[in-house]
């Protein structure tokens, strides 16, 4: 499994994203720039440019024909992904930390951060689909602040109703996505902030990434935790592989707490968790600074991770990663 | 017994009350004694009894008398009636046996009121006396108990039924565990673990972990039997299967804690001086508190089974003043004594001290009182050291110390050794040219190796050597032996007569960051031919420095600790081979000496082997900042069984365990059947192996059939809602590319073209 090196941004990663059929893979960083790159052979494939600031966020409709990105230049934009042109602009009084699409690619959501004066505030979009797009609607849906901690991440919970959330705090939350009311909560999820939050194929359960060097997977219904993977550095991503019963998490220690020059003090490494045992079951290296982002192909054949190094590393499981069984005939049934 | 006492009765001054005016009107009594016959069985609420009182002959009874007195007055219950002409005092009886000659080893004391009883007896019981410890009781409650109507077998009238005596855990319990593990105490953040090791270092739990146990450290007694837990008020040794049940010290600001070698005696030390609360002045002297006099100390000793304090003393004297005409600054650094202060004997008789360069003070367990009522002057004296051989007194001989002076004016430094309590030297070393001397005793007592740091011309230090004292031999015979460099590390083979060092030729180079320092190890043993110490095998180049010897022998750990960039451990077999005999190469010594493996751990900051030598651990502790706190559990064979990385990890301790009680011809025939032993083993091990895997795939299909069927009823809601929304059912995702079509895309590119005309 050797892997593709894509280097074409400057500054660290932010979030990488698969589409739906797995041959794109768009990348977000500090660089102001979003790249897209096919994900067969690395080759780029073009960029996306008009953000005026750190692009936070990455968002790929079903279709592959949309693009949602965020941005520290308080904007959240549409682009058509086939011609790279910039279809609508929406400007907020502070920077875009998430966005995300429903499954019917109908609703967008975005998180906004919470600054001096604005507090942090979750909108969601209706996004017309007529013509080349472009006539877009100014105002949300739906505009609400999450009341306590500020959420970090967020993304729709299957058929759209709901927004499921991550906050600073280390609360998961679910939010009607009509009225922006809170229907269930669990405050202890995190003991820190969460780093990120992927659905499980279906979107019935979901795993979350913290800084407090865990990761969970939590039932999408009641947001009960359903199994913990605890590492021993902070996390910043974690993603559920279709096909194979794991889950792979990524992070390391900031480089300001970095004491070492050496790399294997850092921990940055992505790990393979076992997602019903809870164990570890491999690791990947590579990177030289903390991993802030990981995606795994639709289909299982893959996954790239994006780092604070500003590369991102594509991985295409080899044979022997399908064909193995760690455990024996011990398999879940997904 | 009773006879005795009414005779003196009416004889002491002011008991119960009656002046001395009525007696004086001698009323006839007898009528009224008669009527207000007092029953053996109650009264006499102010007589006590005491137990083991020294047996003594005629001669010595007024001095006894005097010396006990004054015993109970300090203990805070003094006798108020005075000595008649003879010595003896009426309210202080001691029974006589008139045939011996003797005292019968028992006294009554009578006081002048009950409250005033009860008072003493509260102060006077388990009180010392010399070596012996008094025993006191009520006089009544001495008749009531020996009247008991008590048959065989059955609990008194009266007595509550559930008063029945409970077994005590057994305190050595653990040594008796089927499969003979090992256990070892981990500390992390808050809480503490007692966990077995078992096979392949798996930690399984020994005891429900207690939260209490989590303040400041842990550590185990030297034997083994006592876990002991440091807090903030005093130490608590926990004890037993289940480890309940606390002994507690109390000594506030508690920082370091020592055992005696048997474990009878507990040490304490504080940093900050003794201070006791005002108490009330007609409470009872608690034996187990401080008292006024404690005052400013900082050092305890304690008893540990009945935690009585026995004695404290100050912390570390002040360093003296220098002599006059000498600039402080001139002098080197004062030299500080190492943890422990007092230094016990290894039989627990003796506790010695060392006041730097005047004396060595040796007090007497349990009494603590100084041996001899002197402390032994030695000019200069630096550091001292106790022989380990616990054998020595059992065998009718005397304990030995070493100690060592160095050099002053004219005079050579001296490495002694010294026998207590008889105060002989019966060997020195005089040596020149010293800059600091290092006493090892190997743990057997066997040798004893003075490594002597030597200066050259122009006053560096730059070569050592080792003076070898055979300690076990007629006229403690010394060898010498000279090294071209400076031994910084030095470390005997436990039970055996070979020793390793590192060495190194630049011992005070300052390294600059990211450099590694040039040290060798070096290996000797005893020449079997000659009998004399030699070289068996040096290693060059080595960042080693740490030397850690399996408890058993044979096996050493070599490490480099504190280091960033370097963090290597060496496993060494000095006598491998690849059948049961050991070979021994005459020409090549150390050829026997075999690397068994190298591994690495970030971060350690220390290395311990398991009390059975089967297992080390490399621990990196938050106590030293370590980067990355955890603990590594390897084979002796430096087999890495479990590697364990623990955020805010702090101490990783195996519980030692006593000495074998097995004779040495018992153990022989063991090794000699180890093979059908081991069958045992091997056989148990493969059933538990196969039972936990068996256990182990019961718990995953567990899980496996908790997830599926979670996940099925999830996956049907979902459908269910998706239907009620008008959706397709999500297509799972399938490894096949059965729909998907494989696009495949040829790319001619002609490169060159030529023409060329055949001719045919």
């Amino acid at each position: 499994m050797k892997p593709i090196l894509l280097q074409g941004h400057e500054r660290s990663l932010t979030q990488i994203v698969y589409n739906k059929e797995g041959d794109l893979l768009f990348t977000a960083s500090k660089d102001h720039i979003i790249n897209v790159w096919f994900s067969s052979n690395g080759e780029r494939l073009g960029t996306y440019s008009g953000h005026n600031g750190s692009v936070w966020s990455l968002a790929c409709d079903s279709q592959s024909k949309l693009l949602l990105s965020g941005a520290a230049d308080n904007t959240m934009k549409l682009w058509d992904i086939k011609t790279g042109e910039c279809l609508k602009t929406w400007e907020f009084p502070t920077a875009v930390k998430r966005v995300a699409w429903s499954d019917d690619d109908n609703l967008a959501l975005c998180i906004t951060e919470q600054r001096s004066g604005y507090q942090g505030a979750i909108r969601v979009y209706e996004i017309s689909h007529e013509g080349d797009c472009k006539n877009q609607p100014d105002e949300p849906i739906t505009e609400f602040s999450p009341i306590g901690s500020k959420a970090t991440v967020a993304a729709f919970a299957p058929l759209g109703h709901e927004i499921i959330t991550g906050h600073e705090s280390g609360k998961v939350a679910l939010f009607d996505a009509k009225t922006g009311e809170e229907i269930e909560s669990n405050e202890r999820a995190h003991s820190g902030a969460v780093t990120d939050l992927q659905l499980s194929p279906d979107g019935t359960y979901f795993v979350t990434s913290s800084k407090d060097k865990t990761a969970r997977i939590h039932d999408t219904k009641n947001l009960a935790v359903i199994k913990t993977f605890t590492t021993e550095t902070p996390l910043n991503s974690a993603c559920i592989t279709p096909l194979k019963p794991y889950v792979i998490v990524g992070g390391g220690q900031d480089a300001r707490s970095v004491t070492t020059t050496s790399t294997r003090s850092g921990k940055f490494e992505t790990r393979f968790w076992h997602r019903v045992f809870e164990e570890e079951v491999g690791r990947v290296r590579g990177h030289f600074g903390p991993i802030n982002t990981i995606a795994v192909h639709p289909e299982g054949k893959a996954f790239a991770s994006g780092g604070e190094d500003g590369y991102v590393r594509v991985h295409w499981f080899d044979d022997s990663y399908f064909r193995s069984k760690p455990y024996g005939d011990l398999e879940p049934a997904d | 017994m009773p006879v005795a006492v009414q005779e003196n009765q009416p004889s002491s001054s002011k008991v119960n009350g009656r002046t001395e005016d009525e007696e004086d009107m001698e009323i006839d009594y007898s009528e009224i004694e008669e009527k207000y016959a007092v029953s053996p069985l109650d009264g006499f609420d102010n007589v006590l009894v005491v137990d083991n009182v020294p047996v003594i002959d005629e001669g010595k009874k007024k001095k006894l008398y005097e010396r006990l007195r004054s015993t109970i007055a300090k203990a805070g219950a003094p006798l108020s009636g005075t000595a008649d002409a003879e010595g003896n005092y009426s309210d202080m009886v001691m029974p006589w046996d008139n045939e011996k000659g003797e005292s019968k080893g028992y006294m009554f004391l009578t006081y002048p009121s009950a409250e005033l009883a009860t008072h003493a007896l509260r102060c006077l019981d388990q009180v010392l006396f010399g070596k012996n410890r008094l025993y006191v009781n009520r006089f009544g409650e001495i008749e009531r108990y020996a009247s008991m109507n008590i048959e065989e077998g059955s609990t008194p009238k009266n007595w509550p039924a559930d008063s029945q005596a409970v077994d005590k855990e057994h305190l050595r319990s653990w040594l008796a565990d089927p499969q003979g593990r090992d256990q070892f105490v981990t500390f992390r953040d808050t809480t503490v673990e007692i966990n077995w090791c078992g096979r392949n270092a798996t930690a399984e739990r020994a005891v429900e972990p207690n939260p209490k146990w989590a303040e400041l450290f842990v550590s185990w007694s030297p034997l083994g039997t006592y876990f002991t837990t440091l807090h903030r008020p005093g130490v608590a040794l926990w004890q037993g299967k289940s480890f309940s049940e606390p002994h507690r010290f109390t000594h506030p600001g508690v920082r370091l804690v020592d055992f005696s070698p048997c474990e009878n005696y507990l040490v304490t030390f504080a940093p900050e001086p003794i201070v006791t609360s005002p108490q009330d002045p007609d409470s009872p002297p608690d034996p187990r508190k401080f008292a006024p006099e404690d005052e400013g100390n900082h050092i305890a000793v304690w008893e540990v089974k009945t935690g009585l304090l026995l004695r404290t003393f100050p912390g570390e004297a002040p360093s003296p003043a220098p002599p006059a005409g000498v600039d402080p600054k001139d002098l080197p650094p004062p030299r500080k004594l190492a943890w422990p202060l007092l230094r016990w004997s290894p039989d627990d008789k003796y506790v010695a001290r060392c006041l730097m360069g005047s004396q060595i003070s040796v007090y007497e367990a349990p009494t603590m009182g100084l041996l001899d009522k002197k402390s032994i002057k030695i000019d200069g004296v630096l550091d001292f050291d106790w022989c380990p051989d616990a054998e020595l007194s059992a065998n009718g001989k005397e304990n030995l110390l070493a100690f060592w002076t160095p050099e002053v004016e004219n005079q050579p430094a001296r490495v002694s050794l010294m026998a207590i309590p008889s105060r002989t030297t019966p060997r020195q070393k005089n040596l020149y040219n010293v800059a600091d001397v290092k006493l090892h005793w190997q743990d057997q007592g066997t040798y004893l190796c003075c490594k002597v740091d030597r200066l050259n011309r122009s006053k560096k230090v730059n070569s050592s050597n080792l003076e070898l004292f055979r300690v076990k031999e007629k006229d403690y015979p010394i060898e010498a032996v000279e090294l071209k460099e400076v031994c910084s590390h030095f470390a005997w083979e436990p039970k055996g007569s070979r020793f390793a060092m590192v060495t190194t030729s630049e011992p005070n180079a300052i390294l600059p960051p990211g450099q590694l320092p040039k040290n060798n190890v070096e290996f000797f043993h005893v020449d079997p031919k000659k009998g004399i110490f030699r070289l068996m095998r040096r290693l060059e180049n080595k960042t080693t420095n740490s030397l850690t010897w399996s408890p058993k022998g044979r096996f050493i750990v070599l490490a480099t600790i504190g280091l960033s960039i370097k963090h290597d451990l060496e496993f060494w077999d000095l006598d491998f081979t690849t059948d049961d005999k050991v070979h021994k190469n005459e020409t090549d010594p150390g050829a026997n000496m075999q690397l068994l493996a190298t591994g690495e751990h970030y971060g350690m900051s220390e290395i311990a082997w398991d009390p059975s030598g089967r297992y080390v651990t490399s621990t990196a502790s938050s106590f030293r900042n370590s980067p990355e706190p955890g603990y590594t559990i390897w084979d002796f064979k430096g087999q890495d069984l479990s590697r364990n990385q623990l955020d805010k990890f702090k101490q990783f301790l195996w519980r030692p365990r006593p000495a074998t009680l097995l004779s040495k011809d018992e153990q022989k025939k063991i090794r000699k059947n180890l093979r059908e032993y081991s069958k045992r083993f091997d056989e148990e091990d493969a059933a538990e192996e196969s039972n936990v895997s068996a256990e182990l795939i019961a718990h995953r299909r567990r899980l496996i059939d908790e997830w599926n069927a979670w996940r099925a009823k999830r996956i049907k809601e979902l459908a269910a809602e998706r239907q009620k929304a008008g959706l397709q059912a999500i297509p799972a995702v399938s490894a096949q590319d059965e729909e998907r079509e494989t696009v495949e895309e040829w790319i001619e590119e002609t490169i060159d073209e030529t023409e060329e005309v055949v001719m045919s």
